[in-house]
């Protein structure tokens, strides 16, 4: 039982990732609103981008700037001083096309607007049946 | 990494995340979603990831928002839902 | 379809949590995915490249490929709202209405007649609504400096937190912001239509270029090395040059990118009347 308690205790924010994952996938699927299930995938996608970033983090290490400035002495450099720096590269261009997805979606939204004067799922989905 | 304020944030990360699904104007869901924006980025900073955190703060707490607004001002306001 | 929802969500919920039990504890320095390949960037990065911002580093030089093929695809975001929202709308509304600036009457225009001679008049629409001073003064003030501090995110990449992303992002918000204090049109005005679209394919076209160019130099495509002959330096100091040029490029395409997607999402694409 001590193991178990100690294996909870010890990858908490794990947990809470995957509660942030699972909120926006639940939005994205069950939510009526266009707009709601828009902002349903960005929770969704920063959740993800927190994940992979927490794997990154190292117990007592600091960020990834090497402070001896250019020419200089280069003195050694120990891997283990920073943080890792590549879930950052990969995460950062992540962000950036969630923000250009986000801008299509949006135009999509306005769109299906003009066309149906309504957001919501079930009023639209009757009005093509109507059709 | 100090870990009592992670958890505060990320208690309050979930809050806030919830609340901007739940919420009945569409307006105070895009607030809401900055908001969620910029606990995300002080989450990255506390673990040490400056440039994924001052790319969250300019491109979803500053442009995601106005997007956001700028569509719900354009289609309806109010929501069921 | 909310049960549906509930069930899928839990069932995916409790898949992931049983697969995390095996994962390596938080914060461990040990973890796989800090011993493969990122001592090697973090110890080598001052010597190949001489770029103290680690990450800077590896998302232009050791990863510049994807970097690439990301400016590309924020391009064609940009094209693809400009596709669904602009293109297909040229007629302009039958009636026009026009404004005199002194007295506040409102004039309503047919098409097809003469319009009135344009310093006494401004053109509104039926969504107008009078400005505050306050925040067009206070606006008009600030956005020099973020400019300023937008492009010095931009330079000094290299050693602090910061890049071409970030410094794109924060020009293109200094445009969004003279566009939301006073009119649409006013930054459409200092930014026009087809300068944005411009912009955003010669950004893209920096990055490629410089890539071509070292291939043409004789060296792997961007392998920034082969500018040492061109700019007449050593490859190490060639390879931090070759990062700021192709930072540069990103920078530019990010920030015509977001004004084109905040001009065609806030005003529907009639470029009439923004937020």
């Amino acid at each position: 039982m001590g193991d178990i308690i100690q294996t909870i205790v010890a990858k908490y924010n794990f947990w809470i990732y995957i509660t942030l994952m699972m909120i926006g996938l639940y939005a994205m699927i069950a939510k009526n609103n266009l707009v709601k299930k828009i902002v349903g995938m960005n929770i969704f996608q920063t959740a993800i981008i927190l994940f992979y970033v927490s794997i990154g983090a190292k117990r007592g290490a600091t960020i990834p700037i090497l402070e001896h400035g250019h020419g200089g002495g280069h003195n050694v450099v120990h891997a283990i001083d920073y943080a890792n720096p590549l879930p950052h590269v990969l995460m950062l261009t992540a962000i950036v096309v969630a923000v250009a997805t986000l801008g299509v979606a949006l135009a999509l939204a306005i769109r299906v607007y003009d066309r149906y004067s309504t957001l919501e799922e079930d009023e639209i989905l009757s009005q093509i049946r109507e059709e | 990494m100090v870990w009592p304020i992670d958890l505060a944030i990320l208690t309050l990360v979930v809050i806030v995340g919830i609340g901007a699904l739940m919420v009945k104007d569409l307006l105070g869901a895009a607030i809401l979603f900055g908001a969620y924006s910029f606990m995300m980025c002080l989450l990255w900073t506390i673990m040490g990831a400056v440039d994924v955190a001052f790319t969250e703060a300019s491109v979803g707490a500053g442009v995601s928002t106005v997007f956001f607004v700028g569509a719900v001002f354009r289609t309806s306001r109010r929501t069921k839902d | 379809m909310k049960v549906i929802g509930l069930i899928i969500a839990v069932l995916t919920g409790g898949l992931l949590i049983y697969a995390a039990g095996d994962f390596p504890a938080w914060s461990d320095p040990a973890s796989p995915a800090s011993t493969y390949l990122s001592p090697h960037f973090i110890e080598k990065t001052m010597e190949e490249t001489s770029v103290p911002n680690i990450v800077t580093a590896v998302l232009a030089d050791y990863r510049g490929f994807d970097t690439m093929f990301e400016t590309t695809v924020i391009f064609s975001a940009g094209v693809a709202c400009f596709l669904l929202l602009r293109a297909f709308r040229r007629k302009q509304p039958e009636a026009r209405h026009y404004r005199h600036v002194l007295t506040g009457v409102t004039v309503r225009i047919k098409e097809g007649t003469k319009l009135p001679p344009s310093e006494d008049f401004e053109r509104i629409d039926s969504l107008w609504t009078p400005h505050d001073l306050i925040i067009k003064t206070v606006c008009r003030l600030l956005i020099p400096f973020i400019q300023i501090f937008a492009l010095y995110v931009i330079a000094h990449g290299h050693h602090s937190p910061g890049g071409g992303f970030q410094g794109g992002v924060i020009l293109g918000a200094s445009i969004i912001v003279l566009a939301i204090s006073q009119d649409l049109r006013t930054a459409v005005k200092r930014m026009g239509e087809k300068l944005d679209a411009l912009l955003c394919a010669v950004g893209v076209l920096i990055y490629a270029g410089t890539g071509a160019l070292c291939l043409l130099l004789g060296l792997n495509f961007l392998d920034y090395s082969a500018l040492a002959s061109v700019l007449h330096v050593d490859p190490i100091t060639a390879r931090s040059h070759g990062i700021l040029i192709v930072e540069i490029g990103v920078g530019v395409a990010v920030m015509a990118t977001m004004i084109w997607i905040y001009n065609n999402v806030s005003s529907k694409g009639e470029y009439d009347q923004g937020l």
